[in-house]
């Protein structure tokens, strides 16, 4: 029998994560790139919902602003390269689209059936009364390595991306040995001359 | 009982978006559109963290913190998406996939 609870639950769960899926498919359904960046954002914000539902405050929150932030650069980055970024000339951009449906639709099923086939346990213990604390003093304490992996992870990110997206390096400039005395800039002047 | 039919629920909700998710990534021809697929398919694993934590675990913090990873593992993946965008369209002027498949064997 449902409590009052659970039942809530289990509307807002169902009804958010009809949503979320919807927001999902609408991503490649759309013709406007746009409009699937912001379907994207639906979805993860339907998600997000689900979270506060569970009681994640703290990561509801990050997850919505996050997403909302990511998707806003996502559409910068559409207009800046993509071809037919508003949908104006409806064309399609896609390969293999059946294999691909198989790949999803097998995927999905298979984990649908092991969703519902399996014996899951029951909870034996209370939700904490503040769930943020718990996740923060699991992060500086008994899981500080994950911690340490993510900020490592973050940093080499943000080295990587910087290297990838400079237009033109030192290597450019001064040759692959960096002996040549003048860089090759297509101005004169600057830095390092 | 209940609580392990509303655990079912958002977990078959968090497969559907893996599923969608897939298809998009296997599908799609430009660059940010595949990585819109990988994004779904991470949000997938992000509602199936929480729900983990909520309906078996909510005493001990693993599955949050599994959830803090797969949101690193988000910005991440977006972060060298367009980086690699960036580089792949300054030297090709191309952002199609299968105008940039040098590596396949």
């Amino acid at each position: 029998m449902l409590t009052a609870s659970t039942g809530w639950l289990l509307a807002a769960a169902a009804v958010l994560g009809v949503l979320s899926v919807a927001s999902g498919v609408a991503v490649f359904v759309v013709d406007s790139m746009a409009r699937a960046t912001f379907a994207l954002l639906g979805s993860f914000l339907a998600v997000a919902a689900v979270l506060l539902a569970l009681d994640l405050a703290y990561l509801a929150v990050v997850t919505a602003l996050m997403m909302t932030i990511e998707m806003a650069i996502m559409a910068v980055f559409m207009i800046a390269f993509m071809m037919n970024p508003a949908g104006l000339v409806p064309m399609s951009m896609v390969h293999n689209t059946r294999g691909s449906a198989v790949v999803g639709a097998g995927a999905f099923v298979v984990l649908t059936a092991g969703i519902w086939l399996v014996d899951w346990p029951v909870r034996r213990t209370a939700v904490p009364a503040d769930p943020t604390r718990q996740l923060g003093e699991a992060l500086m304490g008994s899981h500080m390595l994950v911690m340490l992996g993510i900020g490592v992870a973050l940093f080499a990110t943000i080295l990587a991306g910087t290297l990838l997206a400079t237009a033109r390096g030192r290597y450019d400039r001064f040759g692959p040995d960096l002996t040549a005395h003048r860089p090759a800039d297509p101005v004169r002047g600057g830095l390092a001359r | 009982m209940s609580a392990e039919v509303v655990l079912q629920v958002v977990l078959t909700v968090a497969a559907g978006l893996v599923g969608v998710g897939l298809f998009g990534a296997l599908s799609q021809q430009t660059v940010v559109m595949v990585m819109m697929g990988l994004e779904l398919v991470l949000n997938g694993v992000l509602l199936a963290g929480g729900a983990a934590w909520y309906f078996l675990a909510p005493g001990l913090p693993d599955a949050q913190v599994l959830v803090v990873v797969v949101l690193v593992v988000m910005a991440v993946e977006m972060a060298m998406g367009f980086a690699v965008t960036i580089a792949l369209y300054r030297s090709r002027q191309v952002e199609m996939i299968d105008m940039a498949a040098d590596l396949r064997g």
